[in-house]
C-alpha cells in the first residue's frame, strides 16, 4: 500500500488532480451549510455579473438565482450521480464479464452479443430515450448512465478473466476441488482489480460529462440545480451573459480533468507492466 | 588479426537495476570463419554482450567501459548513420523469438527485399530475385510461394529460416545469433542448426552463438565462453571447456545435463493405479463468422494405457503433439469425448459437479511455469492449505500439514506468510510440488515441470522430485519435450505424435532400441551426443 | 474478406431488428396509454385520435401480433407519424440526414487524421516539450464538455471575432449555386466539425501515442534495426501499420458516440440535422420521433464500424486471407 502510494505521488498530474477532487468535494459537502437557501431561490436581480456586489461574488442569472449556490449544489449533483452510476454500471458489468470469461463457450457468446448490442447503439441516443421516455428523475438519471455505460466494464473484466482463467494457479485451484464461485471471487477478480478501478475513475468522469450533457438537453432531474442544465438555461443568452455559460462548463471541466489526471495515476501505479520496466 | 576484438567491455544497467553492470570486464575475440559460443543461465549478460554489438542495447543500457573493434574501428564510438550502414551490411543478427521476430502486417518478399533498400542496393526487381534465391538456399519449400506469404501463414521454424535468409542478405563478416533455436521444437532445432553450420562453411562467415544449452554448444561451437553474472568465468576451445572444465561453475553446469542414460522399469503391482483406454480429445474452435467450417484438430486419440503403483511413466513429443492435453484430460481440466480414465477402479473421465470434486484430490497436477502457477496476490500459506480447507479440513491442522510439506520440499516453514514473488523460480516450483502433495494424491501429472528453469536448478528439481518418489511411493506421469529428462526420470515412456502414441515401452527400450522412424528422428535431434560419446571415452580412459 | 464482411453485415442486420424490438417495448414499458406515448402529450391527443392510433397499430391486439406489426412497419422504413409536425416521421428524418452524415463524417475524419498525426508526433518526440504539449492538450480534449466547447467557440470565433458563422447550415436568403455553396457550407461547417471533434481528437492521440510506443517494443522493430533501416522508415513502414490497427478498433467503437454527441451540436449550432430533431423532439415529447432518430442514429453507426471493419481487414492480411 505505502509502495503504490509513493508511486501513485511521483505523478505530478495525479496530485493535482486529487487537489482539485478534494476541492471539489469539500464544495458538494459544504453546499446545504453555506448555502442553506434553495439554490432556485431569486435572490438579487437577474443578470448581475459577476465581482459586483459583495455576497454575490460570481452574480446571478437570468432568474436573479446566485450562480455560486448554484455551483456548490451542482457539485453535489455532479458527484452524486458520477458515483452511483458508476458502481451501479460495475455491479452490472463485472459480473456479466465475468462470467463471460470464466466458463466461455455458449455462455461467452450470449452475453458478449448482449453486450456488443449495447455497446453499438449510440449510448448517449439512447440514455436520451430512456430519460424522454421515463420520468427524468435523479434515479433514472443515474439508471440510464448506468445502462449506457456498463459494456465496457464487461468487455474489460471478460477480457482479464480469460487471460487469467487459463494462468496456472487458477487450474490449480480448480485442482484443489475448490467450487467455481470461489475461484472466480478469491482467485480471479483480485487479479482483475488494478484495471478495473482504473476504468471505474475513467468512468465516473465520464458519468458527470454525459450527467451534463443530459441537464443541458434538459432530461436532468427538474428539481435538482446541476451544471449541465445551468449551462443550458444560459444558453439563450450566451451574447448577452457569457459568464453564465464559462462558469459551469469550467466546474465541469475541473472536475472531470481531475478524475482523469487520477486514472492515470492509478493506471501507473498499479499497472504490473509498468512496473516489471522499472524494476 | 582477429575479425572482431572485443576489449574490457563493460555494460551499465538503469538505476534501480538489481545489479549496476549487465556485463563486466568482458574480453574476447572472434575470427573469420568461427563459430563462438557465449554460455550461460538467464541473466548471465550473455544476450547483453551480443546486442551491444550491433548498438541494439534496450534503452537506459549503456556500454560504460571498453571498446568493440572491428575493421580497425571501434564501434561504441560509431555515429548512429555509421552503425546503421554496418548493421545488416557487415554484422547481421537472428533472434530468439521466430513467431514475434517479423512484421505480421507485411509479406516475406518485402521484408527480406528492405535489407537491400535500407543499403541502397540493387533495383526492386533485382531484390526480389536475390530475395528468391536466398529463400531457397535457407531450404523453404516453394519460395514462389512463400515470398508472398505474411508471417502467419509460416510455422515457427520456417519463419526461423526467413530471418537467417534476411540476415544472410548481404554476405556478412560476422552473423549473430542470440538463442535462435531455444523457441524451436528439437527436431527444428537441430535442422537450423545444421543450416547455420553449413552457411558458415558456404560464406565464411564468423558466428556469435548464444545459447544456455551446452548440448548445442557441444555440437556447433569452435571456441566456448562462458558467463555468469555478466562476468566471464572461462574462455577456450570447445573440446577443452567441455571434456576439462576448470571453472567450478562450468562443472556444475555441465553436470547439470540429465545424461542419456536409462533406469530399469519397477515391478508392475497386479492393479494398476490409473488405467486409461482409448481416450479421445477433440477441439472445435469454431473461427467467428456464419461462413466459415469450423477447425477440428483431433489432439490425443484413442491413448490407452497403466500407470502401476510407484511408476513414472513419461510422456514425450514435440509441440502440437497433445502430451500437454493428454495429461490434462487425466486431471480433467479438459473432458475427453471417448474412452476411460479409470483411477482406483472408478471411471473419471464423464463426472462432473461435487462428484468430480470429490476425486480431483486423487490426482493433481504439477505445472510448468513457476511465474504463472502461484496466485501473486495469496501468500504461500494460503496457496497451500486452500486445497485441504476445500475438503473439508480444519484451518489449523491444514496450516500444520502445510508447514510439514515446506521442509518436505526442501523449503522453510516461515515461507508460509510471504507471497510468491518473494521467491526465486525454483523455489516456488518446490511450492507448487508442495501443493500438489497437500491433498494426498495418488497420482501426480508433472506437465513440463523442469522446461522453464535454468538447467542448474532444473537439477535440483528434479533430484526432489526423485527423493520425494522414492519416499512417498509416488505414481507420476512426467509429460516433457526433453528426452535427456525423461530419460533421467521415467520408468517407461510414451512417445506421441500428432495426438497419437507411437511408441510405448521401458525406457532403455524407447530410447535405446526405437521401434519408429519418428522416435529415431527424435533422438537423432537431440544436441550434444557426440560430446556424450567423447565423454564416455574419457571416462573410460580414465579408468 | 468477402465472407468476413458478409458476417459482419449479417450481424449489423440482426443489431439493428434488436433495435426494434427495444423501441417496440421502450414504447410499451413506458407509464401510461402507449397510444399516449405515440401521440405524445400534444393537444392533438384527444379521444378520436388516439382510438385512431389504437386501431392504426392494432393496440387491442396481442402483443406477439402488434411487434409483427410494428417490425413490418419499420422494415419498409415506416417509422410512425409525427403528430406535431403532421408529416411521417421517416421523411423528416430522411430530409435532415444528409446534414447529419456530413457533419459527423467530417467530425471522424478530423478526429482520426488530426489525433492519429498528432499521437504519432507525442510518441516520436517521447519526453520532449512536444509530447508533453500534446499529451496535455489531449487530456483537456478529454475532459471537455462538448456542448460546452461549443457554445465558448461559437461565442468566440462567431460572437466576438467573427470569423465563422455560427448558426446554420448556410447563409439565409445567399442563394447560393454551385462552388459558392460549397463553400457556404463547408465554412458553417468548421466550427460544428471541430467542435464535435475534439473530444475524439483527444481520444485518438493518447491510444496513437500509447500503441506506437507499444508497438515500438515488440521483436520485429528490433529486426528491422538489424537490417540497417533507418529509424523513419521503421517508424513509418512497420511501427506505425502495426500501431494503427487498435486505432481502428477504437475509432469503430468510438463511432456510436460521435452520432450521439451530433445531438448535442447540432443544437448548440442549428444545424438541420436529425438530432436537433431529437432535441426539439425531446422538448415536445414526440416519441415516435425520437425512436426513429434512435434507431437511424444506430444504423449509421453500423455504417461506420462496417467501414473501419473493411479498413482493418485492407491493413491485416491475418482477417483478409483467413477466409
Amino acid at each position: 500500500m505505502s509502495a503504490f502510494w509513493s508511486r501513485f505521488r511521483q505523478n505530478r498530474g495525479a496530485v493535482i488532480g486529487l487537489v482539485i477532487l478534494a476541492i471539489v468535494i469539500i464544495c458538494a459537502i459544504a453546499a446545504p451549510f453555506l448555502f442553506p437557501r434553495s439554490p432556485w431561490s431569486m435572490v438579487q436581480r437577474p443578470f448581475l455579473p459577476p465581482f459586483e456586489m459583495e455576497g454575490l461574488p460570481l452574480g446571478t442569472d437570468a432568474l436573479g438565482r446566485d450562480v455560486l449556490s448554484g455551483l456548490f449544489h451542482g457539485a453535489r449533483v455532479s458527484l452524486l450521480v458520477g458515483l452511483v452510476s458508476t458502481v451501479v454500471a460495475l455491479a452490472i458489468g463485472i459480473p456479466i464479464g465475468a462470467l463471460a470469461g470464466y466458463y466461455g463457450g455458449l455462455v461467452d457468446d450470449a452475453l458478449m452479443r448482449f453486450t456488443e448490442f449495447f455497446q453499438t447503439i449510440p449510448s448517449f441516443a439512447l440514455a436520451i430515450v430512456l430519460l424522454a421516455i421515463f420520468q427524468p428523475t435523479l434515479a433514472y438519471v443515474i439508471l440510464a448512465i448506468a445502462i449506457v455505460s456498463w459494456p465496457p466494464v464487461a468487455r474489460l473484466v471478460r477480457g482479464e478473466v480469460l487471460s487469467l482463467r487459463n494462468r496456472e494457479f487458477v487450474e490449480a485451484a480448480t485442482l484443489s476441488g475448490q467450487s467455481n464461485l470461489r475461484i472466480i471471487l478469491r482467485q480471479v477478480l483480485p487479479n482483475a482489480l488494478p484495471p478495473i478501478i482504473v476504468l471505474a475513475s475513467l468512468m465516473v468522469a465520464t458519468a458527470i460529462l454525459l450527467e451534463s450533457s443530459l441537464s443541458f438537453l434538459g432530461l436532468g432531474d427538474p428539481n435538482v440545480m446541476s451544471w449541465g442544465y445551468m449551462i443550458g438555461a444560459a444558453r439563450t443568452v450566451l451574447r448577452t451573459a457569457w459568464w453564465l455559460s464559462f462558469i459551469p462548463g469550467v466546474a465541469i471541466l475541473l472536475t472531470v480533468l481531475s478524475l482523469n489526471l487520477i486514472g492515470e495515476g492509478l493506471n501507473d501505479a498499479l499497472n504490473p507492466r509498468l512496473r516489471k520496466r522499472t524494476s | 588479426m582477429s575479425l572482431l576484438t572485443i576489449d574490457n567491455l563493460s555494460i551499465a544497467l538503469p538505476k534501480g537495476a538489481d545489479r549496476a553492470l549487465a556485463v563486466k570486464d568482458v574480453s574476447f575475440t572472434l575470427d573469420k570463419g568461427e563459430i563462438l559460443c557465449i554460455v550461460g543461465e538467464s541473466g548471465s549478460g550473455k544476450s547483453m554482450s551480443a546486442n551491444a554489438l550491433m548498438g541494439l542495447l534496450p534503452e537506459g543500457v549503456t556500454p560504460s567501459a571498453g571498446s568493440i573493434t572491428f575493421k580497425g574501428r571501434d564501434l561504441l564510438t560509431l555515429s548512429d548513420d555509421e552503425m546503421m550502414a554496418l548493421r545488416g551490411k557487415d554484422i547481421s543478427m537472428i533472434f530468439q523469438e521466430p513467431l514475434s521476430a517479423l512484421n505480421p502486417l507485411m509479406r516475406i518478399g518485402d521484408q527480406i527485399a528492405e535489407v537491400f533498400e535500407a543499403h541502397d542496393l540493387l533495383t526492386p526487381p533485382e531484390r526480389r530475385k536475390r530475395a528468391l534465391e536466398l529463400l531457397h538456399e535457407v531450404g523453404l519449400p516453394d519460395p514462389d510461394q512463400t515470398i508472398r506469404a505474411y508471417p502467419f501463414q509460416l510455422s515457427g521454424g520456417q519463419r526461423q529460416r526467413v530471418v537467417i535468409a534476411m540476415a544472410l542478405a548481404l554476405e556478412p563478416k560476422i552473423l549473430i545469433a542470440d538463442e535462435p533455436t531455444t523457441a524451436l521444437d528439437v527436431t527444428t532445432q537441430a535442422q537450423i542448426l545444421d543450416l547455420i553450420e553449413d552457411l558458415r562453411k558456404r560464406h565464411g562467415m564468423a558466428v556469435l552463438f548464444i545459447t544456455h544449452d551446452f548440448g548445442v554448444v557441444a555440437d556447433i561451437a569452435d571456441r566456448v565462453i562462458v558467463m555468469q553474472h555478466g562476468e566471464v568465468v572461462e574462455a577456450g576451445e570447445a573440446e577443452t571447456v567441455l571434456l576439462n572444465p576448470t571453472h567450478p561453475y562450468t562443472r556444475a553446469l555441465l553436470d547439470a545435463i540429465p545424461a542419456l542414460t536409462f533406469r530399469d522399469s519397477v515391478e508392475q503391482t497386479a492393479q494398476p493405479i490409473l488405467s486409461v483406454r482409448d481416450l479421445d480429445m477433440t477441439f472445435t474452435t469454431r473461427t467467428g463468422g456464419f461462413f466459415k467450417k469450423p477447425r477440428v484438430v483431433k489432439a490425443v486419440q484413442k491413448a490407452t494405457f497403466d500407470l502401476y503403483q510407484g511408476e513414472t511413466i513419461g510422456i514425450v513429443g514435440e509441440s502440437g503433439s497433445g502430451k500437454s492435453t493428454l495429461g490434462r484430460c487425466l486431471v480433467r481440466l479438459l473432458t475427453p469425448q471417448n474412452g476411460v480414465v479409470e483411477i482406483g477402479g472408478r471411471d473419471i473421465s464423464k463426472i462432473t459437479g461435487d462428484a468430480l470434486r470429490q476425486h480431483r484430490r486423487r490426482i493433481q497436477m504439477v505445472f510448468q511455469d513457476p511465474y504463472s502457477s502461484l496466485n501473486p496476490r495469496s501468500r504461500i500459506g494460503t496457496i497451500l492449505t486452500e486445497g485441504l480447507i476445500a475438503y473439508g479440513e480444519d484451518k489449523a491442522a491444514a496450516r500444520e500439514k502445510a508447514k510439514e510439506l515446506l521442509t518436505v520440499v526442501g523449503l522453510d516453514p516461515s515461507a508460509m506468510d510471504r507471497f510468491p514473488h518473494e521467491f526465486s523460480g525454483g523455489q516456488r516450483q518446490r511450492v507448487g510440488i508442495a501443493r500438489a502433495l497437500a491433498l494426498d494424491p495418488e497420482v501426480i501429472i508433472a506437465d513440463e515441470a523442469v522446461s522453464a528453469l535454468d538447467v542448474s536448478i532444473q537439477a535440483q528439481v528434479l533430484d526432489l522430485l526423485a527423493d520425494l518418489k522414492d519416499r512417498l511411493n509416488l505414481s507420476m506421469i512426467f509429460i516433457t519435450h526433453d528426452l535427456r529428462v525423461a530419460a533421467q526420470v521415467c520408468d517407461r515412456i510414451i512417445v506421441m505424435q500428432r495426438g497419437e502414441m507411437v511408441e510405448f515401452g521401458p525406457s532403455a527400450q524407447v530410447l535405446g532400441n526405437p521401434q519408429t522412424a519418428y522416435t529415431q528422428s527424435l533422438l537423432d535431434a537431440i544436441p550434444g551426443k557426440a560430446h556424450e560419446a567423447a565423454l564416455a571415452k574419457q571416462k573410460e580412459a580414465q579408468l | 474478406m468477402l465472407g468476413f464482411i458478409a458476417a459482419r453485415l449479417v450481424k449489423a442486420v440482426f443489431i439493428l431488428l434488436a433495435i426494434l424490438v427495444l423501441n417496440f417495448v421502450l414504447i410499451h414499458a413506458a407509464p401510461g396509454d402507449p397510444a399516449a406515448v405515440m401521440a405524445g402529450e400534444a393537444g392533438a391527443a384527444d379521444e378520436k385520435f388516439l382510438q385512431d392510433l389504437r386501431e392504426r397499430f392494432g393496440l387491442d391486439q396481442p402483443f406477439t401480433v402488434q411487434l409483427w406489426n410494428y417490425m413490418k412497419g419499420a422494415i419498409q422504413l415506416d417509422l410512425g407519424y409525427s403528430y406535431r409536425q403532421q408529416m411521417p416521421v421517416a421523411e423528416l428524418i430522411w430530409d435532415r440526414l444528409p446534414a447529419t452524415l456530413l457533419l459527423t463524417a467530417t467530425a471522424f475524419v478530423i478526429s482520426i487524421v488530426i489525433g492519429v498525426a498528432a499521437g504519432v508526433l507525442a510518441a516520436q518526440t517521447q519526453g520532449t516539450w512536444w509530447d508533453t504539449l500534446i499529451s496535455s492538450l489531449a487530456l483537456l480534449f478529454y475532459a471537455t464538455p462538448l456542448f460546452w466547447v461549443a457554445l465558448m467557440a461559437s461565442l468566440l470565433f462567431s460572437v466576438w471575432l467573427g470569423w465563422l458563422p455560427g448558426f446554420g447550415y448556410q447563409t439565409i436568403g445567399a442563394n447560393y449555386t454551385g462552388i459558392d455553396r460549397v463553400l457556404d457550407i463547408g465554412k458553417h461547417l468548421i466550427l460544428p466539425a471541430t467542435t464535435l471533434g475534439l473530444f475524439f481528437t483527444a481520444i485518438y492521440m493518447r491510444m496513437t501515442r500509447a500503441s506506437m510506443l507499444e508497438v515500438s517494443r515488440l521483436d520485429f522493430v528490433k529486426t528491422a534495426r538489424a537490417k540497417g533501416l533507418r529509424n523513419s522508415v521503421i517508424q513509418r513502414r512497420h511501427v506505425l501499420r502495426n500501431a494503427l490497427l487498435p486505432v481502428i478498433t477504437l475509432a469503430g467503437l468510438q463511432a456510436g458516440q460521435i452520432v450521439g454527441g451530433a445531438v448535442l451540436t447540432e443544437t448548440v449550432f442549428a444545424w438541420p440535422g436529425i438530432g436537433r430533431l431529437m432535441f426539439e423532439a425531446i422538448s415536445q415529447r414526440d416519441y415516435n420521433v425520437i425512436l426513429g432518430v434512435f434507431f437511424i442514429s444506430a444504423a449509421m453507426v453500423l455504417l461506420f464500424n462496417l467501414i473501419t471493419d473493411i479498413l482493418y481487414g485492407i491493413v491485416d492480411p491475418r482477417i483478409r486471407l483467413t477466409k
